[in-house]
């Protein structure tokens, strides 16, 4: 029992000095300029358009989007928000996206497992049918679902454009695993696979291959499509849909200030008038 | 304070209610004719915030705990559901976690405000451990509450805290096991934390209740740690305090809100929006923020059981705290030395919560590697962990009860009045806080 005490006791305090162990850092994510940034920073709606395309036609290959609906992206603040469709189930273009995606589904009547339309009420299908083939599909690796990953990672969209468009060759000395792709901005240590004099470089190893290149998405508004600009949009794309009531939250804030800026000061006018005759 | 009451019922109905249940005749005593000292400044104001707080967490809390499904497999997608789907559930959710947050800012501005005005003193002792003991069931509640969302942080945090108790020599095993409900932390854990952080907010609800009854017998201490002498050392509370704690909370308010509206995720951990998978550890186990300088007690210490008992030591020692100080003067006005000790050991709180924020191996001055010393260089976080670990000991454990025997105070006023009337414009002696210095 105590023996047993002690392997778990060092067990624990391994796990609280684990932090001790990890060393190496990436590079700082660069800072964009994204409209939604700030206080009243919105959602620039041609450039959620372009980034839905990006996330589409190179991303969902192989990410998952479990958490979002094709209904979100016709919601006020969503690429295809329209505001003649208040119930965002009726926007066209939604039901159009929606409906280009086949979804498996059971037949009521006869039990059999179908494939249907799909329907605004879908969430985005799974490009993987479980966890096992989306691993044997990527050599391994496991694509991350990308609901959240503006929120789930330091740094948010700037982070995301930084590792999307911060691929570069390895500097000479770093010897990167086959399947493996290094990247500045990942988050690891690439000491152990550095020859090189000096310092290891920042950044880590990443499964994922550079996705993006000049024109792999051919952009309908007629803006240059390059990698930078790829990457950018499709950061906006994900940081809308981690935060997708972003803009009704900014709006809710701005009014509570005033409310409440207000409401102060009518407060401390009270507490000058009550107080004026008291010595304290 | 408790004295005569000055409540006398208007109307039939009121009368008739008195005889049988006197509680109108109970708020009226408390929160409307309950004299307070007139001389109380803004850090007084926090108790009124702290009771808001406590109301946001509960309103909100419930709330959430309609749409919440404790599940392993649902948890993380319920809480993310909240915030799509649920109306205005982002606000909801948003307010309670940053909530969380800004009722510990409270919680240790009032428990600072305690320490430097002597509020912990006779005939206060009870209301101390009251306040103790509430601080302890908002450790246990927030903790449990950052295990809800089933993230990366939660499970791994839920993990290293629920192991603290694996440290305790023989039945550490025991109660691990017990507390998890299985033998790792696992659905049945989620569940069982679920349940008791609904309830425990309800049982600090009580505490609080009698933190005010233990309030109003001895009534409050005042900035000059003075007793009240005569009615004219007070005010009815209300109108006189219930619009200052008014204009207080609503200023918390607006901090409160430029967290909520423009800035929600900055007080929490990227992490825990990734699902919690017990097969990757995070690189980094950080707790939350308020609880991060008992973090860094817990890891200055390179025995596991001994940073246990230290780090429930730092909690316990606020306990005895009313018998370790052996100073007859309340109010660190007055006491020119201990107020110094004071300020350091604010700052050394500061620096304990940044240490438990780094690595411990990091270095404090980058770039300068100095000797080894026992297990890490000198210039390292986990060495400046121990040096400020020791004064915070040394503060309640050496400080406070020889200071109170060798210092020589400074003349404290006859009365809460007496300064105040001895200046002709009203301006209280030695007042620190400026905005209330206009009667």
């Amino acid at each position: 029992m105590l023996r047993k005490g002690i392997a778990l006791a060092a067990l624990g305090l391994a796990l609280v000095a684990g932090p001790a162990l990890a060393a190496g850092g990436a590079a700082t994510p660069k800072h964009v300029d994204f409209s939604f940034k700030g206080p009243f920073g919105k959602f620039d709606q041609a450039q959620l358009q372009r980034g839905y395309k990006v996330y589409r036609e190179v991303c969902a290959a192989c990410h998952s989007m479990d958490l979002v609906s094709f209904r979100n992206l016709g919601q006020k603040g969503g690429p295809f928000y329209d505001p003649a469709y208040g119930n965002p189930n009726d926007n066209p273009y939604v039901k159009t996206i929606a409906a280009e995606y086949q979804i498996n589904d059971i037949d009521s009547e006869t039990g059999d497992v179908i494939q249907r339309p799909g329907t605004s009420a879908d969430t985005f299908p799974n490009p993987y049918p479980n966890e096992a083939a989306a691993r044997a599909g990527n050599g391994g690796a496991m694509p991350p679902d990308l609901s959240v990953m503006a929120k789930a990672r330091h740094h948010g969209a700037d982070y995301i454009y930084s590792l999307l468009a911060g691929y570069r060759e390895p500097p000479a000395g770093l010897q990167v695993t086959p399947g493996q792709y290094y990247n500045p901005y990942m988050a690891g240590d690439t000491t152990p696979f550095w020859t090189g004099e000096g310092h290891a470089p920042e950044g880590g190893f990443i499964a994922m291959p550079p996705q993006l290149a000049p024109d792999k998405v051919s952009y309908d508004d007629g803006t240059p499509s390059t990698i930078d600009q790829q990457a950018k949009d499709v950061a906006a794309f994900l940081y809308w849909a981690a935060e997708p009531k972003m803009e009704e939250r900014k709006a809710f804030g701005f009014g509570a200030m005033i409310y409440l800026v207000i409401f102060a000061g009518l407060l401390y006018a009270s507490y000058r008038r009550i107080w004026r005759n008291v010595a304290h | 304070m408790s004295g005569h009451s000055t409540y006398e019922p208007k109307t039939g109905i009121e009368r008739w209610l008195d005889t049988r249940l006197p509680i109108v005749r109970l708020g009226w005593d408390s929160i409307v004719d309950y004299p307070t000292p007139k001389n109380l400044n803004y850090w007084w104001t926090f108790g009124g915030i702290l009771a808001v707080c406590l109301m946001i967490q509960i309103v909100t809390g419930i709330v959430l705990a309609m749409h919440y499904v404790p599940h392993v497999d649902h948890a993380f997608a319920s809480v993310e559901r909240i915030m799509r789907d649920v109306n205005y559930g982002w606000l909801i959710r948003y307010m309670h976690a940053n909530g969380a947050s800004m009722f510990f800012i409270a919680v240790y501005i009032h428990m600072f405000r305690g320490l430097y005005y002597g509020s912990y003193k006779a005939p206060r002792e009870v209301l101390w451990i009251l306040g103790c003991i509430i601080y302890l069931l908002m450790m246990a509640t927030a903790f449990m509450g950052y295990v809800l969302p089933w993230g990366q942080m939660s499970f791994h945090g839920a993990v290293v805290i629920t192991n603290l108790f694996g440290a305790l020599p023989i039945v550490g095993e025991g109660i691990t096991t017990w507390l998890w409900g299985g033998f790792a932390v696992d659905n049945a854990t989620l569940n069982r934390f679920f349940s008791l952080h609904f309830l425990l907010p309800f049982m600090i609800a009580g505490v609080v209740g009698l933190h005010i009854w233990a309030l109003h017998v001895p009534g409050n201490n005042n900035p000059t740690g003075v007793n009240v002498q005569s009615k004219a050392d007070t005010v009815p509370f209300h109108p006189y305090y219930t619009v200052k704690d008014g204009f207080a909370i609503v200023l918390f308010l607006i901090l409160f809100a430029s967290f909520l509206f423009y800035n929600p995720n900055a007080l929490g951990h990227a992490d825990n929006y990734i699902p919690a998978n017990p097969l990757v550890t995070p690189t980094h186990i950080v707790p939350e923020w308020y609880f991060l300088p008992f973090y860094a007690i817990l890891r200055a210490v390179p025995d596991k059981l001994g940073g246990v008992i230290l780090m429930f030591g730092a909690i316990a020692v606020l306990f005895v705290l009313p018998w370790l100080d052996t100073s007859k003067v309340r109010s660190m006005r007055y006491r020119p030395t201990g107020k110094l000790y004071f300020l350091i050991f604010v700052l050394d709180c500061l620096v304990l919560g940044y240490c438990g924020g780094q690595l411990p191996d990091d270095h404090v001055i980058p770039g300068l590697s100095t000797f080894t010393l026992i297990d890490a260089d000198l210039n390292s976080f986990v060495w400046l962990s121990r040096l400020a670990t020791l004064y915070y000991f040394g503060y309640f454990l050496v400080v406070l009860p020889l200071l109170g025997l060798t210092e020589t105070p400074t003349a404290q006023p006859e009365s809460i009045s007496t300064p105040v009337l001895s200046h002709p414009a009203g301006l209280p002696a030695g007042a620190t806080a400026a905005p209330e210095k206009k009667g």
